[in-house]
């Protein structure tokens, strides 16, 4: 290898790529966290998620997700559809859905928040697909609180006490404690499914969840 | 020369995924959503520790040697460059292995995943290639 000027100049190269590689990497700092939300049994409040399908139900899936996160998105459309109309619309399965926005995506407590401002006029799972299905179009937005206005508006939902809501923020402590509960749970990844007890990470095919809901099914008859 | 830059790109492409994986940086930039797929699943760790710690460490070593193998004095010993023929060889292992997670288990690819895959190819070949050239000629890294 060549010395002298030469290593000097390649040194000189390299301590360029090192500062414009750390500095790229530098701007892509953020913080998504409902950071100085504090948790009280007022925020919670009994809530235990947003179910749907019967009390009676064999089997309970509860689902830990992120609005803002890829892989729960293709769920919520590849998966999801067939769980609602195959298991949880025949009364095997009671879906509950529980916020778990991961600090790397900056829009997902925003969303999480949207979705709980629609739970209060009663259409969580109408916002929750508007949310999922749309995912890549408010998923990178600066301001993605009047994306989310125009899908309340969409849905039908009276506008001036769902921007009240969104507001107020009234729901942060509820996440916060959601992603806590998660975290106790060993909950590692999103999304995340607690069936009957039993906890599966990571994505699944409608074919998994079927063999899963089948056996459990036929082990309580 | 070479082994040293790509080391060096692969170091910041497996220090963004760590940082990332840390929770310290914002959205990751990948585009297909793969990304997060990928790190975000049980494969995205080995024994508890980020599968990109690794990379860290491993370019870390060979960018290392290759700075030791251009002092003067080090040139035509031929311990950097077997050095970094080994270290690069474990890692296009290592990577084989994760892309075979990718393709056949985890069903979706990482782009970063796959830039780290090409630097350790690259590095890998150029170390070969030093290295044999280290042992023709007395000439090392």
């Amino acid at each position: 290898m060549a010395g002298g000027p030469n290593l000097t100049r390649f040194y000189a190269l390299i301590g360029a790529i090192a500062v414009v590689g750390m500095a790229a990497i530098w701007f892509q700092r953020g913080d998504s966290s409902p950071s100085g939300v504090q948790v009280s049994p007022i925020d919670i409040g009994g809530f235990e998620g947003y179910s749907i399908g019967s009390d009676d139900a064999p089997v309970e899936i509860i689902e830990f997700a992120d609005f803002q996160c890829p892989a729960c998105g293709r769920h919520a459309i590849l998966t999801a559809p067939d769980i609602m109309r195959r298991m949880v619309a025949t009364g095997t399965v009671k879906l509950t859905f529980k916020d778990m926005p991961l600090d790397i995506h900056p829009n997902a407590v925003p969303a999480a928040m949207a979705a709980a401002c629609s739970n209060e006029q009663g259409k969580f799972w109408e916002m929750h697909d508007q949310l999922f299905f749309n995912q890549n179009k408010w998923a990178s937005a600066r301001r993605p609180a009047g994306i989310f206005r125009d899908y309340a508006e969409l849905l039908g939902l009276d506008g001036s006490q769902f921007r009240e809501c969104l507001s107020s923020r009234r729901y942060a402590g509820r996440i916060e404690a959601s992603i806590r509960e998660a975290l106790a749970l060993g909950v590692g990844s999103t999304p995340s499914f607690l069936i009957n007890g039993r906890l599966y990470q990571g994505t699944m095919g409608f074919d998994r969840f079927n063999a899963i809901v089948d056996s459990l099914t036929a082990a309580a008859n | 020369m070479g082994v040293v830059t790509l080391s060096l790109i692969g170091l910041l492409v497996s220090v963004y995924l760590v940082l990332w994986k840390a929770g310290m940086l914002g959205s990751l930039s990948c585009g297909t959503g793969g990304c997060e797929t990928v790190q975000l699943g049980k494969w995205g760790e080995l024994f508890g520790v980020p599968v990109a710690a690794y990379g860290v460490v491993g370019y870390l070593g060979i960018m290392i040697a290759g700075i030791v193998g251009l002092q003067p004095g080090w040139e035509r010993r031929p311990e950097p460059a077997l050095y970094m023929f080994a270290m690069s060889a474990i890692g296009v292992g290592f990577t084989l292995y994760l892309s075979y997670l990718e393709a056949f288990v985890i069903h979706a690819w990482c782009r970063w995943c796959l830039g780290s895959a090409a630097i350790i190819g690259l590095v890998f070949v150029l170390a070969g290639l030093d290295w044999r050239e280290s042992k023709n000629s007395g000439i090392g890294a």
